[in-house]
């Protein structure tokens, strides 16, 4: 019993710092970028002003990867520690 | 549905024999145009075609069982529930309205993007997992049993109630001004007719119904959606794949915006309802409120998301936690296909009407060609399009064209040359879309009162019958008062829409992730967070709207979640710390929520 709960404990300590690295990642790509866009604009990115190009994709496309990854980042935390479904 | 094992291994063979059945139908519609159909038979064409196929999955899928009813039986696989949830997402005013916004608003608006792709990062990593592996029904479910007590469950339906009232109502406005431009009846009549669509598909089968009509609508919408930008791209030479090609649009955008004199020449006179050019397309200002309002608008958008039911319920349907955490990234996906192309669709839009170069360009040019051309004739009859030659030159300048940006996705059809069963394709779009969305704001509705009110509060010992025919009778009242309210034309489309995400966050937001991810929070603690989030977001949303308050720091009623939210964390922070710690049985069920193996919280209770 002791050893299941210690692997819990585990669990949620893994899962909880997944969770606050993704959250800072989306964080910079939410808010961070955003608040630069002036600044960003001045650079040029195949044409496009940066901090445009931040906000109308750039920022959509690190959450669509992003994602993707902590799926399987949280699926590996979860078969390590034994608590995946079966 | 008598095979249900055999239609779900069958899925991607029965969806894929659909979407080509339906491209199939987009080429017998244009084969139609060429042997000489009018325009208006082909918008009929696709509008009942595809009402008549959403109805049919609806009929197939009718349902007495509660499991299937409120949950799809819970076996909607991750791929598949990520269509479903694309389509519950993006509603008309995602279809139609967004490049409209971006056309119109430029950098500013595209806050909308970021905030309505981003918060699905919050859905993933802070909520659905946990809901999933919970069990319920409904998210007041959740709040009712993690917190306890029915004030608690009250207080979740409450919110439930007005963000998705708000937003169903626009939906259904939705679905009704494109029945009314389709069809040719009067909008008031219109409503009443799409609510008789959204309601076949639910009605009978309710989540089950909703997750299959769903997947067919996300199908036709994107399809609708991703054509004519594709078309239209490659016939005005812009390339083969536009979205990651438009940057030198964009460049060329901002030469001519200083050629135009955008910006500097002001509207002479202004025009009820349309507007003229002002914003340049990709400057953002160095002003830090004008930074202000951008995140803060985005931090209203996500938080919302992460807290709409309509949304979150999705996410009971999949078979197991990891595949609710799955379904989340497709969701995503799903969705991303639209709003990345949104911005493209409106630069390359807006350099047909600028560009002089461009055969389809119409600034600068003589005002009295301008008036010949088919699409302004249409568009000016009715009401979305004005031009006024305010200096008497005879030649159109960019502050004498007025329109309404609604219009962008709708006309970029007909701009561009593209012929006129693409413009049947878009309608069926943007129904499609529409309708899908609300469909799930209907369910959600009806199921929070017929679950959680009827069953859990008021007569636990309903039998199951009793209780599907309760939550029907309950869908059909919600969306006949919701028909009742579009049919007043209250609200432009997008302002409503942008409520009902501010008040989901400033009553549920912190309730639901502290349920999650903090044990110590109780039943006080949650209750004075919702009650307080709420009122407090009215109170300022009231204030700032009528009560002639000046918003704070540019927080205006498009952002009063920021507030309510604020007043929500701390009312909940302070009461939850002023009371006692939940007993041992909560703790224990935070502790099993968090893990994925295992039954389901809500299983092991019965």
């Amino acid at each position: 019993m002791s050893s299941g709960d210690s692997q819990k404990d585990n669990h949620w300590h893994r899962t909880k710092g997944l969770m606050i690295l993704h959250l800072s990642i989306w964080f910079i790509f939410s808010f961070v970028v955003h608040w630069f866009a002036s600044n960003l604009n001045q650079i040029t990115f195949f044409g496009w002003p940066l901090g445009f190009y931040m906000a109308a994709q750039g920022s959509l496309i690190v959450f669509v990867v992003q994602l993707f990854i902590f799926v399987k980042q949280q699926e590996k935390v979860d078969r390590e520690c034994g608590v995946a479904e079966d | 549905m008598a095979m249900k094992g055999t239609f779900i291994d069958n899925l991607p063979k029965v969806y894929g024999m659909y979407t080509g059945g339906f491209l199939v139908f987009i080429a017998l519609m244009a084969f139609a145009e060429s042997m000489g159909m009018s325009a208006e038979a082909i918008g009929i064409w696709f509008v009942t075609f595809t009402v008549f196929i959403y109805a049919y999955i609806g009929w197939m899928s009718r349902t007495m069982q509660v499991d299937a009813y409120y949950v799809a039986g819970r076996e909607v696989p991750p791929v598949f529930n990520g269509m479903a949830t694309g389509a519950d997402w993006m509603s008309g005013a995602s279809f139609v309205a967004m490049a409209g916004g971006i056309y119109m608003g430029g950098h500013p608006y595209l806050a909308f993007v970021v905030g309505w792709t981003g918060g699905y990062v919050l859905v993933a990593v802070l909520m659905a997992p946990y809901l999933r592996k919970f069990g319920c029904y409904t998210v007041p479910d959740f709040i009712g049993t993690r917190y306890g007590g029915n004030l608690a469950r009250f207080l979740a339906v409450l919110v439930l109630i007005v963000a998705s009232f708000t937003y169903v109502t626009a939906q259904i406005n939705a679905t009704g001004t494109i029945a009314a431009a389709v069809l040719q009846i009067p909008f008031e009549l219109a409503v009443w007719i799409a609510l008789g669509a959204i309601l076949l598909c639910a009605m009978l089968g309710g989540m089950r119904a909703v997750t299959w009509t769903q997947v067919a609508q996300y199908i036709v919408l994107i399809i609708a959606y991703l054509v004519p930008v594709f078309w239209m791209s490659m016939k005005q030479g812009f390339g083969s794949f536009p979205q990651f090609e438009y940057g030198a649009a964009v460049a060329k955008l901002a030469e001519l915006e200083v050629m135009h004199q955008v910006g500097v020449l002001k509207p002479v006179a202004a025009q009820a309802g349309l507007s003229a050019l002002t914003v340049k397309h990709s400057v953002a200002s160095s002003d830090p409120i004008a930074a202000f309002r951008f995140v803060t608008l985005v931090a209203c958008m996500m938080m919302g998301t992460a807290s709409l039911p309509h949304i979150l319920m999705r996410y009971f349907t999949t078979p197991s936690v990891r595949d609710a955490r799955r379904s989340v990234a497709w969701s995503l996906l799903f969705i991303f296909l639209l709003y990345f192309t949104a911005p493209a669709l409106a630069t390359l839009t807006k350099l047909q009407v600028l560009d002089p170069s461009l055969a389809t360009s119409i600034i600068g040019k003589s005002i009295a060609d301008v008036n010949a051309l088919d699409w302004v004739v249409k568009w000016s009859n009715v009401g979305f399009l004005k031009i006024v030659d305010s200096n008497g030159d005879g030649i159109l300048q960019i502050n004498e064209f007025f329109m309404r940006g609604d219009i962008v996705v709708l006309a970029t059809p007909e701009i561009a040359g593209l012929p006129a069963f693409i413009s049947g394709l878009v309608a069926a779009g943007g129904l499609a879309a529409a309708m899908s969305t609300a469909d799930g704001l209907l369910l959600a509705i009806a199921n929070a009162l017929s679950h959680d009110l009827y069953y859990k509060m008021i007569d636990p010992k309903a039998d199951t019958k009793k209780r599907l025919i309760v939550a029907r009778v309950l869908l059909i009242g919600i969306g006949a008062a919701g028909s009742a309210v579009a049919s007043l034309r209250l609200t432009g489309i997008l302002g409503s829409v942008a409520w009902a995400f501010d008040f989901a966050m400033s009553g549920l937001f912190f309730p639901l992730v502290l349920g999650v991810w903090w044990k110590r929070a109780n039943r006080a603690g949650a209750c004075a967070g919702m009650a307080v989030g709420l009122a407090v977001g009215s109170w300022y949303l009231y204030m700032v709207k009528w009560g002639g308050m000046a918003p704070w720091w540019g927080i205006d009623d498009l952002r009063f979640g920021i507030i309510g939210a604020l007043a929500s964390l701390i009312a909940m922070v302070v009461v939850t710390l002023m009371t006692a710690p939940p007993d041992a049985e909560t703790q224990a069920m935070v502790d099993e929520i968090r893990v994925p193996k295992g039954k389901s919280v809500l299983d092991m209770s019965h």
